[in-house]
Parts: C-alpha cells; sequence; structure tokens
C-alpha cells in the first residue's frame, strides 16, 4: 500500500529515492512547504545559494563533473525567472538538470498574483521538457519521469512547477519503477548498417580525421575508453570542440588541440583538407564551422549524434548514425575488429606528415616578457603546478576561456566545465561551487575573467558558507577582453563600454566576504603565488593582473573559412568580410 | 535532394499526447526556429488514449522540412511525425463558413455559385447567405474570390485535416 504524504514530502522522497543527495535552491513564499519538508530529513543536503542562476550553474557543475544530475529548487516569479538563464545554458551545452520551482496556488494562477510567472510558458523553449502539476496525485510519477527525460536521450534541463497548495495537499507516493515516459524512447544503439557503411569508409581513407563532442562526455566514462581505444586501433588524429575536452587525452600523439574559432591551426586546416571526417558526438555548430559553404570541402562526413535533428541542420553529411556514442564507438571497433579493417598506413603517415608541418607553425606561441604577465603564461603555469593534483576546471566566458582551452590540457573527461552552446559569463564561479560540492578533496579552479567574475560573484559567499575552498583565478585584463578584440577587429578600436571601469580590489573582496585574497603582476612572483594559492585550504581568489591588450589567437575571423585563420595581430588588417561583420 | 533550394509545401501530420501545453510546445517550435505555419488544425483524435492530431501545412527548402520533423520529433509529448506530403498524395479538406451580403442579381449569382461549388446555406435572411463549404484549400480559396464582388462579409475557415489514403493507419 503506497503512502499518503504531503505534496512537499513526495518532492522530498522522489529525490531521495533517485539516489540525489545535494541540491541547489533559495527559499521563497511559494516553496515554504517543501523547505520546510527539508528540514524534517537528514538524507538530502540544501545548498543555499545566493542568486537563483548561481544555483542553475552550480547544479550543472555538479552534473558536468559527476555525470549524475543536478537539481534545483527555487520559488515562483523572480525565483524562477532567475533560473532561466541557467536552464537555457543547460540545454544548450546538454545537461540533465531537474528544476524544481515553486508556483501560486492552483486557484490563483492566471490572476496576476504576488510573484506569479508562467513559468511553465516562459521555460517552455528553454528546457528539454517542463511540467506543471495541478494533481497532487500526479507529482511522484511527474518527478520520476523528469528524471528519465532529463538524463536518456540528448540530456537537458527539465522544469517542475508545482503550485504551493500541491505541495500541501496530501497523496499517494509511488516509487520509481523504470517506466521511463510512456512514449519518450530515444534511440541508442546505432543503425548496423550505416555503422557497417562507416567501417568501409574510414578504413579507404587517406586523410581520415576525428572531430569528437561534448556528446561523448554526455555518453559516460565508456565513451571516453572506446574513443581511445578506436584511436589506438587505427591512429586517426583527433581534435574535439570546447566541449568535447578530456574525452581524449591532450598528452596523446594523435592530439591536435580544439579546433574552432580559436583551435589550433593544425587541427582547423586538418578540418578543411581530411578526406573523411568522424564527427562523434558536436554538432556542427557556427563555431566550429566557420563559413559553411567552405567548411571542408572534400570530406565524406560521418556523423555520430543521440539527437536526430542534428543530422543535417547545418552541414550534410553523407552517413548519419543516430544513437548513443559509447553504442556506436563499441559497435564500430567490433565490426572494426571483426572485418580485420586497417587504415592505409602510408597514406596516414603522409597525412600526418601533413600535420605535423601545421603543428610546427606552433600557432599558440607568445612571448613573455620580463615585466608584464601574458595572460597564456598565467594558465600555462596553472597548468603545470595543478596537472599532477586531483584537478578540476570552469571557466568563466570570454578570451580567458579560450586561453584555458588553449593552454590548460586535459587528460580525462568531466574535468572541465565551461559555458559553451550559451556562452553565459557568471558561469564558472557558481559552476566551482557545485564541483567542489561533488569533489569535496580535490582541486577545483575557476579560470576567470575580472568582467565575467563581477556577474555572480554573489557565489563565493556560498563557497564561504559551506567551506568550499573553490579557487577563483582571475586573468584581471582590466577590459572585457573578448568584446574588446571584437571591436579591434571589426569597429575600428572604438572600445565602446568595454572597459572594466571602477573594479573592486579583488584582494579586499576575498576578504570582505570571508576568504583569502591574492594578487600578482610579476611573472617572476607568479609560481609562488600559484603555490600559494593551492596550499590555501578555503575560498580564494586570485587576481592576475596581465597583459591588457592581448588578444586570443589563433582565430578563424566571422564568416572566413578553416584554411583562412588569423595567426596573430599581423594578420588582423581587413580580415573580416562584410557578410562577415554581421555573424556573432 | 536537400541542396535545393526550392520552397515545397508539406502536410505534417503529428500523433501528439492530449496533455496541457502540447499547442503551444509545437507552435512555439515553429516561431522559435522561424519556421512558417499555413495552416494549423488540432483536436483530439482518441480520447481513451489521450490522443490529438495535429496537422500543420508548412513551406520551406526540403531541408527545413527536414529540420522541422525531426525538431517536431524531439518534443516529449510528440509520438509520431508523417509527411504525408512525401507518402502521399494525401487526402486533404477543409471546412469554410462563408458570410455573404445583398440583394437582387448578386444575390442569385452567390447562390447559383455556390450551389456548383457544392457549398450550403446553413443561414439565410433576406439580405445575406451563411454557406458551408468543405474541400481542398484551393478550392475554398477559388469560392471565397468568387464572392468578393457578390458582398463578401467575412470568412471562417477551420485549417487543412489530411489523411492517407487507403486501408492502413499511417
Amino acid at each position: 500500500m503506497a503512502q499518503e504524504m504531503t505534496g512537499a514530502q513526495i518532492v522530498i522522497k522522489a529525490l531521495v529515492d533517485q539516489g540525489v543527495e545535494v541540491i541547489f535552491g533559495y527559499p521563497g513564499g511559494a516553496v515554504l512547504p517543501i523547505y520546510d519538508a527539508l528540514f524534517q530529513q537528514n538524507k538530502l543536503r540544501h545548498i543555499l545559494v545566493r542568486h537563483e542562476q548561481g544555483a542553475v550553474h552550480a547544479a550543472e557543475g555538479y552534473a558536468r563533473s559527476t555525470g549524475k544530475p543536478g537539481v534545483v529548487l527555487v520559488t515562483s516569479g523572480p525565483g524562477a525567472t532567475n533560473a532561466v538563464t541557467g536552464l537555457t545554458d543547460a540545454l544548450l551545452d546538454s545537461i540533465p538538470i531537474i528544476c524544481i520551482t515553486g508556483q501560486v496556488p492552483a486557484h490563483l494562477i492566471g490572476s496576476d498574483a504576488f510573484q506569479e510567472a508562467d513559468v511553465v510558458g516562459i521555460t517552455r523553449p528553454c528546457t528539454k521538457h517542463n511540467y506543471l502539476i495541478k494533481d497532487p496525485d500526479k507529482l511522484a510519477k511527474a518527478m520520476h519521469e523528469a528524471f528519465y527525460v532529463a538524463t536518456n536521450g540528448r540530456p537537458g534541463p527539465v522544469v517542475i512547477d508545482i503550485p504551493k497548495n500541491v505541495q500541501f495537499a496530501t497523496a499517494k507516493y509511488s516509487a520509481p519503477d523504470n517506466s521511463g515516459h510512456k512514449t519518450y524512447r530515444p534511440q541508442k544503439k546505432g543503425d548496423q548498417q550505416a555503422i557497417r557503411q562507416a567501417v568501409e569508409l574510414i578504413s579507404k581513407a587517406k586523410r581520415p580525421l576525428l572531430y569528437t563532442g561534448g556528446g561523448i562526455i554526455n555518453s559516460g566514462p565508456v565513451a571516453s575508453k572506446l574513443l581511445r581505444q578506436f584511436v589506438k586501433i587505427t591512429g586517426i588524429p583527433i581534435t574535439s570542440t570546447l566541449m568535447g575536452l578530456g574525452a581524449y587525452p591532450a598528452s596523446g600523439k594523435e592530439w591536435l588541440g580544439m579546433l574552432g574559432m580559436h583551435g589550433t591551426y593544425e587541427a582547423n586546416n586538418a578540418m578543411h583538407d581530411c578526406d573523411v571526417m568522424i564527427n562523434i558526438g558536436a554538432r556542427f555548430d557556427d563555431r566550429i564551422t566557420g563559413r559553411i559553404d567552405a567548411f571542408s570541402p572534400d570530406s565524406k562526413k560521418i556523423h555520430i549524434d543521440i539527437d536526430p535533428s542534428s543530422i543535417n541542420k547545418n552541414i550534410i553529411v553523407d552517413i548519419p548514425i543516430i544513437g548513443d556514442c559509447a553504442f556506436v564507438l563499441e559497435e564500430m571497433i567490433r565490426i572494426w575488429k571483426a572485418k580485420s579493417a586497417k587504415i592505409d598506413e602510408t597514406a596516414l603517415s603522409k597525412w600526418n606528415g601533413q600535420i605535423d608541418e601545421w603543428r610546427a607553425s606552433e600557432c599558440l606561441s607568445y612571448v613573455q616578457g620580463k615585466d608584464i604577465i601574458m595572460p597564456q603564461y598565467a594558465i600555462e603555469r596553472l597548468y603545470e603546478l595543478t596537472k599532477d593534483k586531483d584537478t578540476y576546471i570552469s571557466t568563466e566566458v570570454g578570451q580567458h576561456q579560450m586561453w584555458a582551452a588553449q593552454h590548460y590540457h586535459f587528460e580525462e573527461p568531466n574535468r572541465w566545465m565551461t559555458s559553451g552552446g550559451l556562452g553565459t559569463m557568471g558561469y564558472g564561479l557558481p559552476a566551482a561551487v557545485g564541483i567542489q560540492l561533488a569533489h569535496p578533496k580535490s582541486l577545483v579552479i575557476d579560470i576567470a575573467g575580472e568582467a565575467s567574475v563581477m556577474m555572480n560573484i554573489q557565489e563565493i559567499s556560498t563557497a564561504i558558507q559551506y567551506r568550499l575552498p573553490i579557487k577563483v583565478f582571475i586573468l584581471n585584463n582590466r577590459y572585457m577582453g573578448m568584446i574588446r578584440q571584437w571591436q579591434e577587429l571589426l569597429h575600428g578600436g572604438r572600445y565602446s563600454e568595454s572597459y572594466s571601469e571602477a573594479l573592486p580590489d579583488f584582494v579586499k573582496l576575498a576578504e570582505a566576504f570571508g576568504g583569502v585574497g591574492i594578487r600578482t603582476e610579476k611573472p617572476d612572483e607568479l609560481d609562488d603565488a600559484i603555490k600559494e594559492m593551492i596550499s590555501v585550504d578555503r575560498p580564494v581568489i586570485f587576481d592576475c593582473l596581465v597583459e591588457k591588450n592581448e588578444n586570443c589567437f589563433p582565430m578563424i575571423p566571422s564568416g572566413a573559412a578553416h584554411n583562412e585563420m588569423l595567426m596573430g595581430p599581423d594578420d588582423v588588417e581587413g580580415s573580416v568580410s562584410e557578410k562577415g561583420k554581421v555573424l556573432v | 535532394m536537400l541542396h535545393s533550394q526550392n520552397i515545397e509545401s508539406h502536410t505534417l501530420s503529428v500523433l501528439v499526447d492530449n496533455e496541457p501545453g502540447v499547442l503551444a510546445r509545437v507552435v512555439g517550435l515553429f516561431s522559435g526556429r522561424g519556421y512558417n505555419i499555413d495552416s494549423l488544425t488540432v483536436s483530439e483524435t482518441e480520447h481513451q488514449k489521450h490522443l490529438s492530431r495535429i496537422t500543420v501545412v508548412t513551406t520551406g527548402t526540403p531541408r527545413i522540412i527536414e529540420q522541422i520533423k525531426s525538431q517536431l520529433g524531439r518534443l516529449i509529448p510528440v509520438r509520431s511525425v508523417i509527411d504525408l506530403t512525401v507518402m502521399g498524395p494525401p487526402l486533404e479538406r477543409e471546412l469554410a463558413l462563408i458570410k455573404v451580403a445583398g440583394r437582387g442579381e448578386n444575390r442569385v449569382e452567390a447562390l447559383r455559385l455556390a450551389d456548383a461549388f457544392r457549398a450550403t446555406v446553413i443561414d439565410a435572411t433576406v439580405e445575406h447567405f451563411v454557406f458551408e463549404i468543405t474541400g481542398r484549400s484551393n478550392k475554398i480559396g477559388q469560392f471565397i474570390e468568387l464572392m468578393v464582388p457578390l458582398g463578401l462579409v467575412e470568412v471562417a475557415r477551420t485549417g487543412v485535416a489530411s489523411i492517407m489514403r487507403g486501408k492502413e493507419a499511417t
């Protein structure tokens, strides 16, 4: 016989039964019953954030670093609308999030009640799915279904909007029963025929290239293992999107670095010149493709994706395979071995020779002088001093994010958390809070810019409250650097509103919050300062003053092709076409 | 194939769980992603199974039409998306109620044309008719055109309902 309990208790029970240990939230009038139920139990840990956007990003950090769904609890109206940016971020980066929002009592819905917002309406386009639960008897099932929907197929955020009267009402609780959803059954196993064709095509390739993305990370650690195995048996060079970093180790000799707008010269040229492109879990995003009509013109393209709508959306492919990366990779390896398929070694070594020539351009090189810290150098030193530790990295959005992607090298999946699709400034600090909660003993660093970090700086207070020793490593160039870079490229160097005016003293700010502040501006002091940061067992804000005017290179300017990269400031003049200027 | 830039009209039959907000999801998808809706009809079709059928007539390049179908398929309450135009040609019908007011020769002519188009009179005074007409959209369009000079007052159209020929379910 199922137990009767209140809606609020059902919410808590369902979360516990789904294996949730931590939720991120902020109380308010329309969720008080749930907060009351939370108070009267000790299985779920609640982390009080300082802003609801922070709650969602923290849940994202938690989810990305663990592979488990992140859970958020916020109130109606502003609580829910503040969560919208985080939900959209999770949708674009395919992060499983369950977001429970309080709602005004059902009889007041539609009356413009205090703190009422049409949350299912507002979140419909920024969630994978959402629910408004008016009937307490349907609450338990919806909770379980939400977990199924958020974590199966292409993961994403799911909102459950619960009116206050439903939280008070009593109903029967039903335990999770693996029924999932009555109709939603995403395809996990790829089509056999297509996989065979893919193997055939790869074995005949002269200039093959793997282009992998966040789908491998989302698929779980098995997919990364299989990817490594596939590279090992074929020897095919590999590049990855921003979201996919770590799936293949950066120390691997087949690794070309990241591709795309700020990808490496070798990765982008290999994309342009390859004859067989194997896209696994990436989506031909515009940061990757550059000019569509000049994108990898001579290649046959294989595209493995769990989401059918990714196929042929931006780029027409020759062999689409709909399925989970892990399943498809496993099958590809099995068929490859069963057929005793062989890569064309002669062609491959010639191809690798070509790639080595591109590599020789050393596109990520920079000049470090004696007086001012170059941002790339800061990342490089941070990497050298933390690579042997159990380290997780999050970032904000902008130049520092690209430098981190270029100069911090990842060996394992789930170690790199960044806002890729939405490009949300203010992501990194709250994400670090979520990561540190999931990995209390690990070193968690938010590589930040001084402008981005101000967008959710309040979350340092959350870190203090829960004694989360996150490290906020700010590359402080006193500019919204990426904006300044684009203004330099596209708008005649008129730096409209992109100077970080009236910055706080980050050291004092850290101290005011109850953390530790460190500042450095001399290259020869950097190592010691980083070591100090690592050794402090409390939240740290590290204000690293770097060269103000450095730009992020290499770069594919808007509207250009992969083989039209800008390698440095000398290439910039007149590099962006009129058509390119309207692109973002 | 997909490379073609030709704009085509397709009739999509979308079977959905009849739950609150499902129409908003479908319509929001079209507006949010910049697709066209030329006609839309929606109604519950199987009460026991809580199923509704949404019939959308949309236009786009073959590539856009493919995207529309897979984007629709991504919505959780969508059970199936059938492109009737690809399977077809399907049977398509629309119903319209058309109000025409006038006296004398115009009135007689309106009635004569209605007869030719197999429209029926469902309301009348000495000064007006309301015609009910069913048929393919272009037939209805043609009838409405003819009514314009004869005193057309207003029109209500249902949008297209569509189904495949033959004994099988799609």
